[in-house]
């Protein structure tokens, strides 16, 4: 028995700045200490400040060590493992305080947040099975088999009220209820774990950090529906997490938690792994089951729905990764107690990736009805550089920009659509005065236009045409017609498109046309992009009066573009400028500006 | 697995070590000396066997035994604090590992402090 | 079936459970446009030239799949629907090459007829960047152009869903998706069987056969050639649909006169041929049974399912006839016994067949098909590529008289005109074969068990005391599954007949265009195929042992069926191929 836990994080995000070398180093140097039979090396899933990689926890004392260096390690052991003493200057920041060290959830990231489909995250080692059944991993499904009918557990999910966390916010009992109710002799459980929008990882956390919660809860649905076949669709770019996943479904087959006749019950349950080549249109339900079948990841027209003819023709539920993970808690807890938490129609907590300009770039986990203002400025820590809030960005590809006089807005399903955007998977993109939402919303369709998947009209070619009115625009180009005509057609294409992914693709461009509308008039009518960045109408100019002819910036300048002698103001020729802005970096007196 | 007995039992074994984990303010906080002078006379088996013992009893939800730096009473070492959430410091010295098995027999899961291994005892005599 | 009544346009409509909105629409006589949707083939929603409002939805929908609901409301013409079919087509224009003037399709283009009918007057309204495309023309019978296509995959869904191909789909994704081939294969570098099934059902004139009007052009304006033309039995059923008559209505004499004024030298029917293929073949199936040869023996007039054959059951080449098809049968005894009586040289003669059919295309290059020294056939036109050079010629197709062929190839039987349609070759072995080995005439010449458009069709019969096991598929799916049953021994046979296009020729990948909403509506098939059974029904002679100028061909020529010079002339090989290899 240890005496004490160093968790080290083996998430995407810490493995890459570093931690396997870290572990590696954690472990020699405490053998060098003889302390291998009292301290413990723990490789765990993602705890969410993942800009401060690599991130190390000592337990029992709960030491929340970033950005840990592997020189570091020696320090950390002879000092903290060996006598006790913190080693300061490595702890995260915010734990620190004058009158010592404050726990990591008194932090201002971590005390709003409240960890369910996270719970595990950080704290169990995923590729041990005995840990997560340590942390009460696989008692559910255990209650779920021998205490309750598949009626009470689709009773206790829809009183819950949890609604899908992938997107639509479905609720899932009501989903898991049409597929029970459709007799066939094979339905299916299907895991979407094909998370795709630009900046959302939530999903891979949980995998990485908790794979068995998601292997329980498929279960717990296939006793629901009458299943005794899971898949989960999880995409090819997740090594880690299919790694995990693999090791997770080999322990759970070994010990019996699937397979035949689970805890003697009669209950038989397998799940497998299909690995997706990352198109994002296979994030929509028909798409990834098209892809499961073999088929091109294309949506199929619906009806029928999923739950009547699914995958292979079968009934079918498709729950995404953090709609599972919540699943076990809320039958050992009870419906009530997920219920209490939350606003009136959305239940629960949500796990949202912060990221753009925001202090606290990660993952957490906060109760639903929390506040963008919350969010922002507690959790995330504000913004950097003392820039003003712009807009956050939510719901990725599919969602839309909320401006700051819907900052207070307590943050649920219904609340986004109101105002424009939407849940989705749970990305939330800040933005600054920086940054040009003209910009933001092409980027948005960017994206749309690289992933639809060419089969119907309105988002094979209108997406692409919207994409190329929003270059126009941002190039100084467009008609105030133009931006009617670009109006007109994101309404088309909301209402015409075949699937998800075409009827939200224009919700970047409605949203920020309904709340930064000024900005594209200035980008049509004064040719100006406000906030600087669209290239094409800016230009660099010196100011004689600042000028000390220091040469530094013609010098500079990589395509020879700026002239003047020394000690003379310099001037810049415009038709050679290309924009890149070296010389106001470079300029010392602050004698360039752009317009 | 046949049944939820021996879901039960893995559980039982591990949640002592995976409660060590656990962040509380509510934890009762077991601080060992383990500076220099300490681990010298003979602090970290009193440590391991505190640590040991709190995961095998299942107090780990409530028992975070944790090690500190030189306390300053060096003559006393091997010293151990209990430090239960509302109540005074209890501090033990010159403890060895059948001695901290009594405090967490008796302090820890009875709620009696063991007063013979006192600091306070100590001052008495 | 049980009927659900829905409103649409406020009207109530009473449908059977299971329709569709289009459907529905249909019977409240509205047609809802359509362009990606063919019924039972391509039912994926994916053009949206269908959406309808419905009350209730969070968008349109897709009339084309959306079923109907108790109580549904429905709206087909709001302006918001209209105006979004608008869009939806000038969004497909802004990615077409809209060469309209120069099209093989303008006049019939289901794009163009959209256009016109929704109002676009604005069609360049989105232009901008177009999809990259390219040509594709190394197949021997069809060049795709891509910046023609809109993706509504009527044709990867024939090549897949009908024929069991699947040579062709959509490659790359979003704007970048195109139609091709796995792998950046040309399609005649795949195991493509040339059937042209995704020709016929192309709305615009992204597919098209390889035309070669020009050559015959030539060749009959070059004094020193000697151009003789034959027509298909299937053609004469198809042709007047290209100039504005009913579906199902026989114009052999008008396309007769036709071809003379045109300027062939010599105007013959393929059916002659059809009748001599019947006589080789009927004698190499009685051989075959007699003899112990490999059954069951399986016909070999459709070059689609040959090459299909070939590439997908190559181990059962040794159960095709060795009998070439009646369109190489017919080039073969032109070049010699109709060159010979006619005192030319085979290499003069230019010899044209007019088909239903791509593959024929295909068929007329293949080695083992030049029995004099020279191509069996010269140059194989579709019944489109007629057509349109008979509108090229500038002929008013419909005040023509109604004329017959020339001698002595001209001349053909009732069993021989059923060719044209799945089960006719079958009929018209029967007929011959029945009769040969009893020695006794037929009472009745209607075998009708093999009649009909079912994609397999199964019959025995007692002849001479032994029972006889046929089956006859249309379709290259078809013939896949009756295939893997023959081969898995679940099924046994004596003969088998086998067209590569579902119904036989008359609904060949060479025959004229029908539109989707004609295609979902009408059975086309079985309206072409009653021109050929009537024509079989009203001709005094309908076996083909009895067709004179087949007699006077052994008689005076070829000697017996299966006679060494007959063999010479008459039949073929066939080569083992892989599927989709380089």
């Amino acid at each position: 028995m240890y005496r004490s836990h160093v968790l080290v994080c083996g998430g995407t995000g810490c493995t890459s700045s570093g931690s396997q070398q870290i572990m590696e180093a954690l472990r020699t140097e405490i053998e060098k200490a003889g302390l291998q039979d009292e301290v413990s090396v723990v490789q765990t899933g993602c705890h969410g400040l993942c800009a401060l990689g690599p991130i190390m926890i000592v337990y029992p004392d709960a030491s929340f060590y970033s950005m840990v260096k592997v020189e570091d390690i020696p320090e950390i052991v002879s000092e903290h493992l060996l006598k006790g003493r913190v080693v300061t200057r490595l702890l995260y920041q915010e734990t620190v305080t004058q009158s010592g060290v404050k726990a990591l959830v008194d932090t201002d990231f971590y005390k709003k947040q409240h960890r369910i489909a996270l719970r595990n995250c950080g704290i169990i080692n995923p590729e041990v099975i005995e840990e997560y059944i340590g942390t009460g991993g696989y008692a559910a499904l255990g209650k779920v088999l021998t205490e309750m009918t598949p009626d009470q557990v689709i009773q206790c999910l829809m009183d819950s009220g949890l609604r899908g966390r992938g997107g639509g916010g479905f609720p899932t009992g009501l989903k898991w209820k049409l597929a029970k109710q459709n007799e066939a002799d094979q339905k299916y459980v299907c895991c979407n774990a094909d998370e795709g929008d630009p900046g959302a990882f939530m999903d891979r956390s949980v995998l990485e950090g908790d794979p068995h919660a998601v292997l329980e809860a498929m279960a717990i649905a296939g006793y629901a529906i009458g299943a005794n076949q899971g898949y989960i669709y999880v995409r090819a770019e997740y090594p880690i997490a299919v790694e995990r996943l693999k090791i997770a479904i080999r322990q759970a087959r070994e010990m019996e938690l699937l397979g035949k006749d689970i805890f003697g019950t009669g209950f038989d349950f397998d799940i497998d792994l299909r690995l997706g080549a990352g198109a994002f249109v296979c994030g929509e339900e028909t798409a990834l089951m098209h892809s499961i079948e073999g088929n091109r990841g294309e949506p199929k027209p619906r009806p029928p729905f999923p739950a009547q003819k699914g995958l292979f023709g079968k009934p079918t539920i498709l729950n995404n990764v953090e709609t599972y993970a919540n699943i076990p808690q809320i039958i050992l807890n009870g419906p009530e107690w997920f219920a209490s938490m939350g606003t009136e129609k959305s239940k629960g907590t949500k796990v949202f990736a912060l990221g753009g300009k925001i202090h606290n770039t990660g993952l957490v986990e906060i109760p639903m009805g929390t506040t963008l203002r919350e969010v922002i400025e507690e959790i995330g820590g504000g913004i950097p550089n003392g820039k003003k809030f712009k807009a956050a960005q939510t719901g990725g590809p599919s969602g839309g920009c909320i401006p700051y006089e819907h900052f207070d807005i307590p943050i649920d399903y219904d609340n986004l659509v109101a105002i424009g955007s939407m849940m989705g998977s749970g990305g939330l993109i800040v933005m600054d005065e920086d940054d040009c939402m003209v910009d933001i919303a092409k980027f948005f369709l960017e994206f749309t236009v690289e992933e639809s998947c060419g089969k119907c009209t309105p988002c094979r070619v209108g997406t692409k045409r919207l994409l190329e009115m929003l270059t126009k625009i941002t190039k100084g180009q467009a008609t105030m017609e133009d931006l009617d005509k670009l109006e007109e057609l994101c309404y088309y294409i909301k209402e015409n498109s075949a699937c998800a992914l075409g009827q939200t693709a224009p919700n970047p461009v409605l949203s920020t046309l309904r709340y930064f509308r000024d900005e594209y008039e200035a980008h049509v009518k004064e040719k100006r992009c406000p906030a600087g960045v669209c290239k094409a109408l800016l230009s660099y100019h010196i100011n004689a009066d600042k000028c000390r002819g220091c040469t530094l910036c013609a010098r500079n300048c990589p395509n020879n573009a700026i002239s003047g002698s020394v000690r003379n103001p310099h001037i810049i020729d415009q038709d050679k400028c290309i924009k890149c802005g070296a010389c106001m970096e470079k300029c010392k007196f602050g004698a360039i500006y752009k317009q | 697995m046949k049944s939820l007995e021996e879901l039960k039992a893995i559980r039982n074994k591990m949640q002592g070590q995976v409660g060590l984990r656990a962040e509380d303010h509510n934890h009762t906080r077991v601080v060992v000396g383990m500076a220099t002078c300490g681990i010298a006379s003979g602090a970290r088996p009193v440590l391991n066997a505190l640590s040991t013992l709190v995961q095998e009893k299942g107090l780990t939800g409530k028992v975070a035994v944790t090690q500190t730096g030189c306390i300053g009473l060096c003559q006393y070492e091997p010293i151990v604090e209990v430090m239960e959430p509302g109540k005074q410091k209890i501090t033990y010295i010159k403890m060895n590992a059948d001695k901290a098995a009594e405090i967490v027999e008796r302090h820890l899961i009875g709620g009696h402090v063991v007063e013979e291994y006192t600091l306070n005892s100590a001052d008495i005599k | 079936m049980e009927n659900i009544t829905i409103k649409i346009n406020g009207i109530e409509v009473s449908a059977p459970k299971g329709s569709t909105i289009l459907e529905a629409a249909r019977l409240a006589h509205i047609e809802i446009p359509t362009l990606c949707y063919l019924k039972e083939i391509n039912e994926i929603a994916a053009c949206r030239m269908c959406v309808v409002e419905v009350k209730g939805a969070r968008s349109l929908v897709a009339a084309c799949v959306y079923p109907i609901n108790d109580n549904m409301e429905v709206w087909t013409n709001t302006p918001k629907v209209l105006e979004s079919r608008k869009k939806t087509l000038q969004l497909l224009l802004s990615n077409h090459d809209r060469k309209c003037l120069s099209c093989v399709r303008s006049g019939n283009c289901e794009l163009q007829q959209l256009a016109k009918e929704l109002g676009v007057d604005d069609e360049g309204k989105y232009d901008g960047e177009r999809t990259p495309s390219c040509i594709d023309d190394s197949a021997a019978h069809m060049i795709r152009d891509n910046s023609k296509c809109i993706l509504c995959r009527r044709c990867s869904a024939v090549c897949e869903r009908v024929q069991g191909i699947g040579v062709i789909g959509p490659n790359e994704r979003g704007f970048a998706t195109f139609i091709g081939s796995p792998f950046e294969m040309g399609l005649g570098e795949t195991s493509c069987v040339s059937c042209g099934q995704c020709i016929a059902v192309c709305p615009t004139g992204a597919l098209q056969e390889k035309s070669q009007i020009d050559e015959v052009l030539a060749a009959i304006a070059d004094p020193s050639k000697h151009v003789i033309v034959q027509t298909a039995p299937a053609v004469r059923a198809g042709l007047g649909e290209e100039f504005g008559y009913p579906i199902g209505t026989n114009v052999e004499g008008k396309m007769a006169a036709a071809l003379r004024r045109i300027g062939f030298d010599k105007v013959f029917d393929t059916d002659f041929s059809a009748d001599l293929t019947i006589m080789e073949e009927a004698n190499e199936f009685i051989d075959r049974v007699q003899n112990g040869g490999v059954l069951p023996m399986i016909t070999s007039c459709s070059p689609g399912w040959i090459k299909y054959c070939e590439h997908y059951f190559p181990d059962m080449t040794e159960n095709l006839s060795s009998c070439k098809s009646p369109q190489q049968m017919f080039g073969a005894i032109a070049k010699s016994y109709y060159a010979e009586k006619a005192g030319l040289d085979p290499k003069d003669i230019v010899s044209v067949s007019i088909m239903p059919c791509t593959a024929k295309k295909f068929e007329v290059q293949r080695p083992d098909q030049a029995a004099n020294g020279v191509p069996d056939v010269d140059i194989s036109l579709t019944t489109r590529e007629l057509a349109r050079m008979i509108k090229r010629v500038g002929l008013r197709f419909s005040e023509l008289p109604d004329e017959g062929f020339d001698a002595p190839l001209g001349l053909g039987t009732g069993a021989a005109v059923i060719f044209g349609t799945t089960g006719g070759v079958m009929e018209a072995a029967l007929r011959t074969a029945v009769e040969t080995l009893t020695g006794q005439e037929l009472a009745s010449l209607d075998f009708t068990d093999v009649r009909g458009m079912e994609g397999i069709k199964e019959a025995s019969y007692t002849v001479a005391g032994m029972d006889v096991k046929v089956a006859v598929a249309s379709g290259l799916g078809n013939a896949r599954t009756l295939l893997n049953k023959v081969k898995s021994g679940e099924a046994n046979y004596h003969f088998i007949e086998i067209m590569g296009c579902p119904g036989g020729c008359i609904n060949g990948g060479g025959q004229p265009q029908q539109p989707g909403y004609v295609r979902n509506t009408v059975d086309i098939r079985s309206l072409r195929a009653k021109v050929l059974y009537d024509s079989d029904k009203d001709n005094p002679i309908r076996k083909s042992h009895e067709n004179p100028a087949i007699k006077e061909l052994y008689d005076t020529y070829l000697g017996k069926p299966g006679s060494s010079k007959a063999h010479h002339l008459l039949h073929t090989t066939y080569v083992k191929r892989k599927i989709n290899e380089l």
